[in-house]
């Protein structure tokens, strides 16, 4: 194998409303290697979720539509697949967790059932296996008295509980692949941590590949391996997380990076923002999405749509300033790195 | 010094309250308060059966004393169902408090009548999580925002038109959209109507309960940005409710950490960060995802065990001991008094005292607490 287990062309995935045609996902082009960790971050709307679904092949049909594009996953292009091969893939070969787990979870079946069903229909275990192999899976995810709480239903566990039930339905059959939509998002602090620590165990313990989308930049930096930053259904800048956060090529990125508030450079200061609203993807300017928002933007901005720079093998980006850009971060981490040395 | 400011110490009369030591005017102080949800006698199960008809009371919030000064933002951080809401809300008598009292402006908010305290709301305002919520979607950014102003007969006709474009230019609204309803904005344009609506009456202090938890980050530096300006123009004063510790560091001058109704911790922003004295501070503090990278592969995380429990049946004595690391016997038996550990620095715990803040060094077992305690 050469390693690679998902690789993504052009992917194009079109919602046709009442206001028009609504370019949630735009040309996105990426490649996930087995055993990675790939972080994909962006403000809401920006296609993170419609990209995912696009794989899974669970986007909505109408209003959806993927109208372009390949999604090559161990060699096969699951926008090939009839429907039948597709489930076959869904929940076994490839799962998803999301942020609210009811999506995921009947609140009218035992926990024992939802998770045995999943077994029975994709490894052909027998009833005792399934049972087994239930409690099995809610004392990996860290469930207290697996054995006892197997047989309750949803609505008994905590929310934090719940995440660690849907996780335990989603790697139930050992997927290469398990695609983490906002996991955390609605968790406190402390529960985030506990499930980001869980999964980060339960990639070593079983080598797949995890695709982690959120808004919180933190929670990409300690779990990803790469990063893709996602604007307007586009990929705005895509690179390994250690440069990413050192040294960014997009303006988009830079913005987001620096209104996170950080006492140490931000006390008593204004707080960075980045102007205006995320984009409304039915009704995208000519040109750079955006430029509206851009300290940067130029005329050239405002007109044409900007090139997917490369500023290494592994790190690109859409700007037409993007070498600029990234010279700029360079200079910056070289003062940073300087004033370190020397606290005066 | 030795003060403590928690509830423990109310049986032996009325607690001592921190002295404002920098200067600023007192603008608020709470004593003691509780506020306790009867949820009626025993569960169903009780009821069906005649079983021990145990009256369910949640104490959402549980002998708090504190006090917020002039022209400050005391920041309130704690995990979900800790409180905090319940604990703003009862600052406005939006929920009615059990106990305790709510000293405004010299005066005690919780035994004002009905007509007193609508009076007096004028100089208490809030600003919710979800705007949209609390918006009424019938009525246009106008009325929304005229509403308080009307209500206290403060402008008439064309002057309440002038002072609510005013008000939206203030916040960052282009008046042009006075005539439009909330489902026309944005997520952040409807938070600044509802900032818009709390300034209306030019209020003394402003509640704002988690205001950007639902809002986008570039959304969330604007609206940070804007409290922060308006702070400064209207002199206000903040109670900043959010579970985003990076935020609450960021706006407060001073935090209060909760837990299942308590305030266990109360120190000025930089202390609570940089040398936080309770384990649960220490934990939630090393929950936070920091966004680089470096600091993310290299620190050791606090992992908090299980969940907060339920308010319904709290831990005896320390909250927190049924999670906390550093628990020992005697933590289930006595309820610590939040204490002045260091200068200006609150902790409620029994194994930490000002000789040995650090609870990574205290011996095993030992409880320097205790004793200045009892
Ligand atoms: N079922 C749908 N019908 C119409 N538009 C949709 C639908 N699902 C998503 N979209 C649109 O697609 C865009 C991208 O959405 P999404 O991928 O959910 O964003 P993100 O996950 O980054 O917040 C948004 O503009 C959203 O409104
Ligand atoms: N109206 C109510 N009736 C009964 N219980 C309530 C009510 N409001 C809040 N509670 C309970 O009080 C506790 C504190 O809630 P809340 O103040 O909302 O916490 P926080 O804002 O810190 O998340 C929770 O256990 C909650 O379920
Ligand atoms: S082209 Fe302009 S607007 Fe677009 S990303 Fe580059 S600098 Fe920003
Ligand atoms: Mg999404
Ligand atoms: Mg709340």
């Amino acid at each position: 194998m050469d390693g690679i287990l998902l690789s993504i062309r052009d992917l194009r995935t079109y919602f046709y409303t009442e206001d028009g045609i609504v370019k949630a996902v735009d040309g996105v082009s990426f490649d996930l290697r087995r055993g990675e960790t790939l972080g994909i971050v962006g403000e809401s709307g920006s296609g993170k979720s419609v990209a995912n679904l696009s794989i899974m092949r669970l986007i909505p049909e109408p209003p959806g539509r993927i109208v372009s594009g390949e999604i090559i996953f161990d060699g096969e292009d699951l926008l090939a697949l009839t429907p039948r091969e597709m489930r076959r893939i869904r929940g076994k070969r490839i799962s998803m967790v999301f942020q609210d787990p009811m999506t995921s979870l009947n609140p009218f079946m035992r926990i024992s059932r939802q998770l045995m069903e999943l077994t029975q229909l994709h490894l052909g275990h027998t009833k005792r296996q399934a049972y087994a192999h239930a409690i099995e899976m809610l004392e990996r995810v860290g469930i207290p008295d697996a054995r006892m709480r197997v047989d309750s239903y949803p609505h008994a566990f905590s929310g934090g509980m719940r995440q660690r039930v849907m996780i335990a339905m989603a790697l139930a059959c050992e997927p290469e692949l398990l695609i983490a939509d906002e996991p955390t998002t609605a968790l406190d602090v402390t529960i985030q941590a506990q499930i980001l620590e869980l999964i980060k165990r339960l990639k070593r313990e079983t080598g797949m590949s995890v695709i982690l989308i959120t808004h919180d930049l933190g929670v990409v930096a300690g779990m990803a391996d790469r990063i893709i930053v996602m604007y307007a259904g586009k990929i705005f800048e895509i690179a390994p997380t250690a440069k990413l956060f050192a040294t960014p090529a997009n303006p988009y990125t830079k913005g987001l990076l620096r209104s996170v508030p950080d006492p140490a450079r931000d006390a008593g200061r204004e707080l960075y923002q980045i102007p205006g609203l995320p984009p409304d993807v039915a009704r995208l300017p000519p040109g750079c999405p955006f430029a509206p928002r851009c300290a940067l933007a130029q005329e050239r901005c405002r007109r044409e749509f900007p090139p997917f720079v490369q500023i290494a093998p592994d790190h690109h980006s859409l700007c037409h300033f993007a070498t600029e850009v990234y010279a700029e971060s360079v200079r910056e981490k070289e003062a940073k790195g300087a004033s370190d040395l020397n606290p005066l | 010094m030795w003060e403590a400011i928690s509830s423990q110490n109310a049986s032996s009369g009325s607690p001592k309250v921190p002295p404002s030591g920098d200067g600023r005017d007192l603008l608020l102080e709470i004593r003691d308060l509780r506020v306790h949800f009867d949820l009626g006698g025993g569960t169903l199960w009780d009821r069906i059966t005649g079983g021990s008809p145990a009256r369910r009371v949640v104490k959402a919030v549980d002998g708090v004393t504190l006090v917020v000064r002039s022209g400050e933002t005391l920041g309130l951080v704690g995990e979900s169902g800790c409180g905090k809401s319940t604990l703003g809300r009862a600052i406005l008598r939006l929920i009615e408090p059990t106990g305790g009292q709510i000293i405004f402006r010299g005066r005690d908010l919780a035994r004002l009548s009905r007509e007193e305290m609508r009076r007096e709301r004028r100089h208490l305002q809030m600003i919710f999580q979800d705007p949209y919520a609390s918006l009424n979607p019938r009525l246009t950014v106008r009325d929304i925002i005229a509403e308080p102003l009307e209500t206290f007969g403060l402008t008439r006709g064309l002057e309440t038109e002038e002072r609510v474009r005013d008000l939206m230019r203030k916040v960052g609204l282009s008046p042009r959209f006075i005539k439009r309803y909330p489902h026309e904005f944005s997520g952040g344009q409807r938070q600044r109507i509802g900032i818009a609506r709390a300034l209306a009456l030019n209020p003394k202090l402003i509640v704002a309960d988690e205001p950007i938890s639902a809002l986008d980050v570039s959304i969330q530096a604007q609206i940070m940005n804007l409290l922060k300006r308006l702070q400064r123009e209207f002199d206000l004063t903040y109670l900043f409710i959010s579970h985003d510790l990076r935020a609450v560091r960021y706006v407060s001058d001073r935090i209060a950490v909760m837990y299942l109704g308590k305030i266990v911790e109360l120190a000025e922003a930089r202390a609570i960060y940089e040398e936080p004295l309770m384990p649960y501070t220490k934990a939630l503090i090393s929950a936070v995802p920091v966004p680089d990278p470096t600091i993310e592969l290299t620190r050791r995380r606090i992992v908090l065990e299980g969940d907060v429990p339920s308010p319904l049946d709290p831990p005896s004595g320390c909250r927190f001991r049924t999670r906390c690391p550093y628990a020992i016997a005697q933590c289930a038996e006595v309820v610590p008094p939040l204490v002045e550990i260091k200068p200006r620095h609150f902790a409620a715990c029994i194994r930490i005292s000002p000789d040995e803040p650090q609870i990574e060094r205290v011996a095993a077992g030992e409880a320097p607490g205790l004793k200045r305690a009892s």
